[in-house]
């Protein structure tokens, strides 16, 4: 399927057509169509196994596509000199651990060319951004693993990246951490990088994203800005009595409503528009309406009712 | 170039950490601590023994020296195989090469500054040891062989095939397979070597086919018999020893190894630029 974010005139950020990766005969990702508009923060769900990390590692050419075609800000992801504007973290972060917090942040500094006095103000920079001021001159294998998590995302930014790639960024941090993660996602936002991030915690992509893809099996299944997609279905709660108390509800096109027990309804609707016709509807039938509560799906709720919607299609 | 040159630090601040390298150091310090031990008990007692010849005493030294020079091709074949073999297969396994490659850099630099890194403890442990043999046979009893530097030169070119070959498959294979890989190579190549010197002693001119064309399986034992045969008067054999040269690797063997140096690098290049990490 193909997903658009709203359009923006510059090149999109990310950009693949058919992006397909094969290992053997596993289909890790099974023709991606995807544009991603510049300034957006994204988020890529899915249950393990989906291909969220191949896709990724394809942006980023650590990957070669089996088929298909992908383009990083403007520029084939085989052209090397596009990752000079691009961070990445990576799922699984290890590095050469006798460095210290400050000599890997420079190390890596280096290797994206950044000049000797800007890597080292840089560094700074983030370790302070990162709360790891403290911990700079300790070496890598003292960290624990949240400190690990984000000396390595530290390590992501170092480029003032126009592009940063996520991999499960909140993995094996404590709630402290995830809401310094969620404070550096504001950050980015707000200065205009685009982020693409795969997550398995729901909640984190439903606080910091603008943009959500699902992905199931290699294939992304919906997409598109997280409000429009959280505001398509409203679950309505539904407090009623009809006059005389033998007498049925008819929710006519409204569909099945669940009955929860001393005069109360759960009813699914497509969109909140509805909720007035409901009430309309009910009104008119001479039910007396206590009360009509609509309740968006939070993004836990849309992302089981995807993948089930998927595993009966 | 400025790349390279600091992914080749990184790595040998990689190798300066782990226990090999010091490993290494310490077994060549013993070495060459044996090796002056040796030479002076072995010198002395000949010396000794007999009234002053001095045609005996250079012939002894020569041999000593060889004998020693021939341990140091050992530890140098040994030391750039297990240095190298992990760099690439380790990195790719632990993921700590995703950060790197994610980098604005090509391929190639990583495995170019890898190289050097190893190209550099070789040319390190060659001029240490090699020089340390020399040194101490020179002190004891004056000696010193002939075309040194072409003879040093050549156990450097015989370490660096090694590692580019071992570049090369750690960018495809585990670092077990690849370890095996190479110690079979160099196994039958060494047979080989010895075929050939039998064959050349019975004049059996097929075994000595047999043993160059093991050579071009892998032409590290030939380099050594060729640096061993450079670095001995012309008038001297020893017969089917280690540093016998009943039958010298012509320099043509030299370019091919020069060549085979090169194309493994290449395919160490290829190798890893095609792979997923
Ligand atoms: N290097 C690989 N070799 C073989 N199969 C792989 C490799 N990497 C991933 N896969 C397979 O591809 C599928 C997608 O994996 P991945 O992209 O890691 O999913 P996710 O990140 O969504 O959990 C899985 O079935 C996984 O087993
Ligand atoms: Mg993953």
């Amino acid at each position: 399927m193909s997903a658009r974010g709203p359009t923006v005139a510059s090149a999109p950020a990310i950009r693949t057509h058919g992006l397909r990766k094969e290992y053997g005969r596993t289909v890790a990702v099974a023709g991606v169509d995807l544009e991603v508009e510049p300034g957006q923060v994204v988020g890529l769900l899915g249950p393990n196994g989906a291909g969220k990390t191949t896709l990724i590692k394809m942006l980023l050419g650590l990957v070669r596509p089996t088929a298909g075609e992908a383009f990083v800000l403007g520029r084939p992801v085989s052209d090397w000199r596009v990752r000079g504007r691009i961070g990445f973290l990576p799922e699984h972060f290890r590095f050469q651990d006798w460095l210290t917090g400050r000599e890997f942040l420079e190390a890596h500094g280096r290797l994206y060319g950044l000049p000797a006095q800007e890597r080292r103000e840089r560094a700074q920079e983030l370790l302070e951004m990162l709360g790891l001021a403290r911990h700079a001159e300790r070496p890598l294998r003292e960290f624990s693993k949240g400190m690990l998590q984000r000396v390595g995302l530290a390590q992501a930014l170092l480029c003032r990246p126009e592009l940063v790639f996520l991999d499960e960024p909140t993995s094996g941090l404590d709630p402290l951490g995830r809401l310094l993660v969620r404070d550096v996602l504001r950050q980015l936002r707000a200065g205009g990088t685009t982020v693409f991030l795969n997550s398995h915690l729901l909640s984190e992509v439903e606080l910091t994203c603008d943009w959500v893809a699902f992905m199931r099996r290699g294939q992304l299944v919906r997409a598109g800005p997280l409000a429009q997609l959280l505001s398509g279905a409203v679950e309505v709660q539904v407090r009623a009595q009809p006059r005389e108390p033998e007498t049925q509800i008819d929710w006519g096109e409204f569909g099945d409503a669940w009955p929860q027990g001393d005069g109360g309804w759960r009813l699914r609707l497509a969109s909140e528009e509805q909720v007035p016709d409901v009430v309309e509807k009910l009104v008119a039938q001479g039910v007396r309406v206590y009360a009509v509560e609509p309740r968006r799906l939070s993004l836990e709720e849309l992302f089981l009712q995807v993948m089930e919607g998927e595993e009966a299609g | 170039m400025r790349r390279v040159l600091f992914l080749a630090w990184l790595t040998l601040q990689e190798v300066g950490r782990r226990r090999l390298l010091w490993i290494g150091l310490a077994l060549g310090a013993v070495y060459l601590a044996v090796y002056a031990w040796g030479f002076r008990a072995a010198f002395g007692e000949c010396l000794g023994e007999r009234p002053r010849s001095e045609e005996m005493a250079r012939a002894m030294a020569l041999g000593l020296a060889m004998a020693g020079l021939y341990g140091v091709n050992f530890l140098v074949v040994m030391l750039s195989v297990l240095a190298s073999v992990d760099t690439l297969s380790g990195e790719i396994a632990s993921g700590s090469i995703q950060t790197i490659v994610a980098k604005p850099l090509r391929r190639w630099e990583v495995v170019l500054g890898k190289w050097l890194a190893f190209f550099l403890l070789v040319l390190s442990l060659v001029a240490a040891l090699g020089g340390g043999v020399l040194g101490i046979t020179w002190g004891w009893s004056g000696y010193w062989p002939h075309n040194v530097p072409e003879g040093l030169a050549l156990l450097v070119l015989e370490g660096a095939v090694l590692i580019s070959l071992s570049l090369a498959g750690g960018a495809r294979l585990s670092t077990l397979s690849n370890g095996v890989l190479i110690f079979m190579l160099f196994g039958v190549a060494f047979l080989g070597s010895w075929v050939e010197q039998f064959g050349a002693l019975m004049h059996n001119e097929s075994a000595v086919q047999i043993g160059i064309l093991t050579s071009l399986i892998l032409p590290t034992e030939a380099l050594w018999r060729r640096a061993s045969y450079l670095m001995q008067p012309p008038d001297t054999t020893f017969a089917a020893s280690p540093f016998g040269a009943l039958s010298v690797p012509s320099s043509a063997m030299v370019v091919y190894a020069l060549l085979y140096g090169a194309a493994a690098l290449a395919l160490a290049f290829r190798a890893f630029n095609g792979r997923d990490l």
